[in-house]
């Protein structure tokens, strides 16, 4: 496949237009403090749909990861509170996501949940959770020492951008270079064949919800860095948010094929519309429209794409 | 709707309908070269041919699912172009498909009349959709109580509802594609009933089947087609048994009249095989494969044979005999009830298809697309795939090395792509089944279990394919190929078991195997189970 075939290619487009037009309209968005807000804006829901894609490729769907990242803050938070180390305190809220993508992936493998039903389900439990564990307050109070993740800079880049930046690179790798990778693809292209090819499906399909969980407390983990406080109520819709930067990114919701590379740019889309219309002065209520047209024609002219694509013979 | 009009006392000079020079084609497949078909009025029209003869394709064109590329068809006289199956539907065309589309969740009466359900001001009166949908299956089925769901209903009954409501619009030429498929005899003649009431009335019936028995019950005239091409229209009395399978299947230089015992219809169903290639070679005094008891509930019942190595061994059956199951069965795809299976001598259990490919088996499973390949990824990543854990270091893909297995493969078995990385969804059928085989050589599978290996790819391929079949015996490969065409198995079988119900009731080696043993095996020697058995 060439280049300009690539389903990204698309988004790419779509996120460099969208940057030209505001570098034309606004004197205030090509600055380097500005572009320096955006990419760091974008990664709270950026790392979040890493794990997303994973699930999506699959064919499945993660609604729950929300409330993990409220689950997973919550906990590190504690833990921070009770004079654990950071490094103690972060592996305990991956531990968590983990847990809870788990508990995810069994739901729909051996309780042959949909995905959408089982995630439905643990997004309320989790929520719960995380409201009873804070007592339904924030948590704050705590030696600062993921502080730096917020506001550490490499040669000018916020720490948290290259972390993101890692993160997409990596899951980039195991996509396109690992078994897990490939068999994620071959179990949401075509679960029965998958089966029918030896590869154990429920292990691996549990294993995206896992990922996903994971993402869910990476992303806690820089959200409570920059807020330097855990809300239990945090989180709230984040759901859909990486569900739109993964569709953006041309992945199916069907399952069987996208990319993270594509999510990456779908983040980064949305993040700077966001941004371009805050700059612009619009109101919050018309960003809300300006987002959801932009997610419904992503998708249109993907699929449009899509079947000129197809007009090969079968 | 059209009401039917027509006399069958005597064939009126103006056919009901009339396809001609129908021409349908695919990228690489000529599916209808010029077909001409003429149905009169208030006959049982039978449509006979082999897999992809063109069946399917002609009753679709028929049907507005598809447009032909050059011909006309003419009802009553009238030209008529359907540009949707919603158009043919007007002018009162009724197609029962195999596949059933039926709502599992709503109930039989509403099936029945899912397109107009009797309402006042948008309501549906229930008792008028009861009383309505009762009289629509009365001739078929009065047993099934209109109230409950589809889904509630066997098979052969949802058969009956799907005919009930295409019957139910008086159609002007109704097409029931295999409709005995899935029907008990006793369904058969009662559906045989609803036929003759329909012509009766004027209707036209095209009907597709196999079954010499009941076309002789049913049909009127019949209509041979062959590799997309209109062969002969006979009438169905007398019937010419073996005069059809010759037509259908093709090559002149068949001797005439053949019984049991004779080579005849094997060599000239498929003339490359006059001397077939392969010997059988029994190297070992172990078989390859020994399968004792094997019984899985209600599906497979004492199933035991073996296989050697190099040996290609047939099994037929008619549909729901039990090929597919047994295939799925051995693969570790169903569970199994009971029953024990050797490689080589060793005792396997294989309770997922990871361990029957470690055992050494592989599965050509019989809908590529739905299950044996993943369409929109690529060739190399399809013939990886069952071997990507073996061949991965720490969980990571060497390409190069997958690239390699997959151009080896592409090379051993000629395998028509521009590269590797093209994606399988372009490819011809019988490539694309190539890949699914070259996925199973790939992890060195000693036992290859083919389900309709050629089912859907045209006529060129499917010899290609056969040869391919026999080099992989010739290599030592153990091949069961399970297929519902009787040609295949002659031309390519060392030997041929039968399944009937699950059970293997018999045996035919190749040299005394022919269609109408094979069948009569298969079929229950004297057709018991066949509505009307004075034909067979």
């Amino acid at each position: 496949m060439r280049w300009w075939q690539r389903r990204e290619t698309g988004t790419l487009v779509g996120l460099l237009l969208l940057c030209l037009a505001l570098f034309i309209a606004t004197p205030y968005f090509a600055t380097l403090d500005n572009l320096r807000n955006v990419a760091e804006q974008s990664t709270v829901i950026g790392t979040l749909a890493i794990g997303m894609t994973f699930v999506i490729i699959a064919g499945g769907i993660d609604l729950s990861v929300g409330s993990v990242v409220a689950l997973s803050g919550v906990v590190l938070a504690m833990a921070l509170r009770a004079g654990a180390g950071a490094a103690l305190a972060v592996a305990l809220a991956l531990l968590v996501g983990a847990s809870a993508g788990a508990l995810n992936g069994v739901l729909v493998t051996i309780g042959r949940l949909p995905p959408f039903i089982a995630t439905l389900g643990t997004m309320s439990v989790g929520r719960g959770l995380a409201l009873l564990l804070a007592d339904g307050r924030p948590i704050s109070g705590f030696p600062d020492g993921l502080r730096a993740l917020a506001t550490a800079r490499w040669f000018g880049v916020p720490v948290s951008v290259v972390l993101m930046l890692a993160l997409f690179a990596f899951a980039q790798l195991v996509l396109t270079r690992t078994v897990l990778g490939r068999f994620t693809y071959a179990i949401g292209g075509n679960a029965e064949a998958a089966r029918l090819a030896g590869i154990p499906v429920r292990g691996y399909t549990t294993g995206t919800y896992i990922i996903a969980g994971i993402s869910a407390a990476l992303c806690a983990t820089l959200l409570l860095a920059r807020l330097n406080s855990a809300q239990p109520i945090a989180g709230i819709g984040y759901e859909l948010d990486a569900i739109a930067a993964v569709v953006i990114g041309g992945t199916s919701l069907l399952g069987g094929s996208g990319s993270v590379l594509g999510t990456l740019l779908g983040a980064l889309l949305m993040s700077v519309l966001r941004n371009g219309l805050n700059l612009l002065g619009v109101s919050s209520y018309i960003q809300q429209i300006a987002i959801g047209a932009v997610i419904v024609i992503a998708v249109l002219v993907d699929m449009a794409l899509q079947r000129r694509l197809r007009h090969t013979p079968s | 709707m059209v009401s039917p009009v027509g006399n069958t006392s005597t064939p009126p000079a103006t056919p009901r309908l009339q396809m001609r020079g129908v021409r349908k084609a695919f990228p690489g497949v000529i599916a209808l070269d010029g077909v001409d078909l003429e149905v009169r009025a208030g006959e049982v029209h039978v449509l006979l041919g082999e897999n992809g003869a063109g069946k399917s394709t002609l009753i679709n064109v028929l049907g507005g699912a598809l447009r032909p590329d050059a011909g006309t068809i003419a009802l009553d006289g009238d030209t008529v172009a359907f540009g949707s199956p919603r158009d043919a539907r007007a002018r009162g065309i009724a197609i029962v498909h195999q596949e059933l589309a039926l709502v599992p969740a709503l109930s039989v009466a509403e099936n029945l009349l899912l397109g107009a359900p009797p309402a006042r001001a948008g309501v549906i009166q229930r008792a008028r959709l009861h009383t309505e949908a009762a009289a629509a299956l009365a001739v078929l089925d009065p047993s099934i109580d209109v109230r409950q769901p589809v889904s509630a209903l066997r098979l052969g009954q949802q058969q009956l509802v799907e005919i009930a409501r295409a019957m139910r619009g008086a159609p002007v030429v109704l097409v029931l594609d295999e409709p005995t498929s899935a029907l008990t005899p006793h369904e058969a003649i009662r559906l045989f009933d609803g036929i003759r009431r329909l012509t009766a009335r004027g209707t036209s019936v095209i009907y597709i089947s196999h079954r010499m028995d009941e076309i002789a019950v049913i049909g009127d005239r019949i209509t041979v087609l062959r590799d997309g091409r209109h062969v002969i229209t006979v009438p169905t009395r007398p019937l010419q048994h073996e005069q059809l399978v010759r037509w259908m299947a093709n090559r002149d230089d068949v001797v005439p009249g053949t019984s049991t015992g004779t080579r005849s219809v094997a060599t000239a169903a498929n003339p490359s095989d006059a001397q077939p290639a392969h010997v059988t070679q029994h190297e070992h005094s172990t078989p390859r494969l020994c399968v004792h008891a094997l019984a899985r509930r209600g599906v497979l019942h004492d199933v035991t044979f073996s296989a050697d190595a190099g040996e290609i061994v047939g099994f037929a059956g008619l549909l729901g005999a039990g090929r597919t199951e047994l295939a799925r069965a051995l693969f570790g795809v169903d569970r199994l009830d009971a029953g024990e299976v050797f490689v080589d001598g060793q005792r396997v259990r294989c309770s997922h298809p990871g361990d029957a490919i470690r055992a050494g088996f592989g599965f050509v499973t019989e809908d590529r697309k739905g299950d044996g390949l993943l369409l929109m990824r690529s060739v190399r990543e399809n013939i990886a795939l069952p071997l990507l854990r073996s061949l991965a270091r720490f969980g990571v893909v060497p390409r190069p090395s997958e690239t390699t297995i997959a151009e080896d493969a592409v090379r051993d078995l000629r395998i028509r792509t521009p590269s590797v990385q093209q994606s399988v969804l372009a490819l011809s059928g019988g490539n694309q089944q190539k890949v699914v085989l070259a996925k199973w050589l790939a992890t060195g599978a000693r036992i290859l279990l083919l389900d309709e290996p050629t089912r859907g790819i045209d006529v060129g391929a499917k010899a290609e394919i056969h040869t391919l079949i026999r080099s992989l015996a010739n290599r030592g490969v153990t091949i069961l190929l399970f297929s519902s065409e009787l040609p295949e198995l002659l031309a390519l079988a060392d030997r041929t078991l039968v399944l009937r119900g699950g059970r293997l009731v018999g045996e035919v080696t190749r040299a005394e195997s022919s269609p109408e043993r094979l069948l009569a095996l298969a079929v229950g020697a004297v057709s018991a189970d066949a509505p009307a058995g004075n034909a067979a």
